[in-house]
């Protein structure tokens, strides 16, 4: 019995021949030096966003302003909440994890089961919360005009005291241009599509409503935004060449496109840390049902998955604090 | 099996769990904790945390400590540092601990100085004039 389990283990290369460094099984070091290293990459990453940030400190969005929707809460400002949300379903997806690999350190497999799947569904919720910020980021709210130089100006009520859509008080004129799409053309060519409201509408509207101005991107040295006097917001809107709704790689309505680049970038390679780690959950479930562990005697798979996981869940910690609330 | 044993005290043995699940919904609750207090002080954004200390708002600094706190406790509770053998937790803590700060620094340095460059510095860079 013991020559037999022995012969067995040292077959079992992959595995590491029952070798056990550290005091660790093989795959579960294998999974700690994997997630160092990719520990490194994000504070890379994030190093990268602070060295952007730090280069352009006195004129960087603010991110209460981006970040202030809540689901079924039209119109209601609400910063952070919902990310604070979000940041509590991975944690408690990271309990229900822990509780499943000490379930499955009790070789207790339906419990195993119950945890994971709760993580599962704990770890989807997330990504669908990600994916509505990124719809909430890309379709913006208020619109601005970004100006010769790159500047974006966002326009302010002096008399309300808040900022205004300019939706609200661009004047529409009939327009003859319409977005050129690929069935009408002579060859497949198409354009991106117009802004829905033009230029000379902005114009027009900020021409005739004397209540509003512009807010620049630098900050004063309270931390807001500079608010500019009628006369000079004249002045700089005469250079102004387009009307910048939302947010995309290469122009964003909240100011610095650094500021959207390093947006999709980080949360968008953390979602996709998060999906995959799904995917692997899912596996890890299954393989859970089907009883593969349990003929195995030992549940480390269920272990090493739940490392990934409380990474993810970790580097989500870094995320939240350096891109909602410092 | 009975060779998974846990070490079942935190705060430096101020708190000790009777079971393994105990304390792992004890951290949660810790956890959450530290996090409504981040999420409330940036709501209110106390004016006297609004002052500077070495180049970082006072608020910033506690968000950043708390955050290295629930890392700490993520790390070592939910990932299960804490049972490892201390040869291992070196492998692991040492690098990121050594590295981070590094580069941090170094680039944070760098950005602030860019920063002073556009702000200022810019005439003396034009060869033109001189």
């Amino acid at each position: 019995m013991q020559a037999s389990s022995l012969t067995k283990t040292e077959n079992n290369s992959w595995g590491g021949g029952g070798a056990k460094p550290l005091d660790a099984a093989y795959g579960k070091l294998m999974m700690w030096f994997f997630i160092v290293s990719d520990a490194l990459t994000f504070s890379g990453f994030l190093v990268a966003y602070g060295f952007s940030r730090f280069k352009n400190i006195d004129s960087w969005p603010i991110a209460d302003e981006v970040f202030h929707h809540f689901p079924f809460l039209h119109g209601v400002d609400a910063p952070m909440y919902y990310v604070a949300l979000m940041t509590f379903i991975l944690i408690f997806s990271s309990v229900t994890m822990v509780l499943a690999v000490d379930a499955g350190h009790n070789n207790d497999k339906s419990r195993v089961a119950f945890y994971m799947l709760l993580t599962i569904i704990g770890g989807a919720v997330f990504v669908g919360s990600q994916a509505w910020e990124w719809k909430n980021f890309i379709k913006g709210e208020y619109g601005a005009i970004e100006i010769q130089n790159g500047e974006i100006l966002q326009f302010y009520d002096i008399k309300k005291d808040k900022r205004i859509p300019i939706d609200e008080f661009a004047i529409l004129q009939s327009q003859e241009r319409i977005t050129h799409d690929d069935n009408v053309g002579v060859w497949y060519q198409s354009e991106y599509k117009l802004p829905e409201i033009t230029l000379s509408e902005v114009m027009e509207g900020f021409k005739n409503n004397s209540a509003i101005t512009v807010r620049v991107e630098q900050l004063n040295d309270k931390g807001q935004k500079i608010i500019l006097s009628r006369e000079d917001a004249e002045d700089k809107l005469s250079s102004a060449t387009r009307v910048v709704k939302g947010a995309n790689l290469i122009r964003n309505e909240y100011g610095n496109p650094l500021f959207a680049d390093f947006f999709f970038f980080i949360t968008g390679f953390h979602g996709f840390h998060v999906f995959s780690g799904v995917i692997i959950n899912i596996i890890i479930f299954i393989n859970v049902l089907l009883g593969t562990y349990e003929r195995r005697g030992h549940y480390d798979m269920v272990e090493k998955v739940g490392l990934y996981w409380h990474f993810v869940d970790l580097v989500w910690v870094f995320v939240f604090t350096f891109f909602y609330l410092v | 099996m009975a060779k998974h044993e846990h070490k079942l005290e935190i705060f430096r043995g101020y708190l000790k769990f009777k079971s393994n699940v105990q304390k792992i919904w004890g951290v949660l609750i810790f956890l959450s904790i530290v996090t409504a207090i981040e999420v409330a002080l940036g709501i209110i954004k106390p004016p006297i945390l609004m002052n500077y200390f070495l180049g970082l708002k006072l608020i910033n600094w506690m968000f950043i400590i708390m955050t290295i706190i629930k890392a700490y406790y993520i790390t070592w509770d939910f990932m299960h540092v804490r049972d490892e053998k201390p040869f291992l937790k070196n492998t692991i803590i040492l690098p990121l601990l050594i590295l981070i700060p590094f580069l941090l620094f170094i680039l944070l340095w760098e950005g602030s100085y860019i920063f002073d460059v556009m702000l200022d510095g810019l005439k003396e860079w034009d060869f033109d004039i001189y």
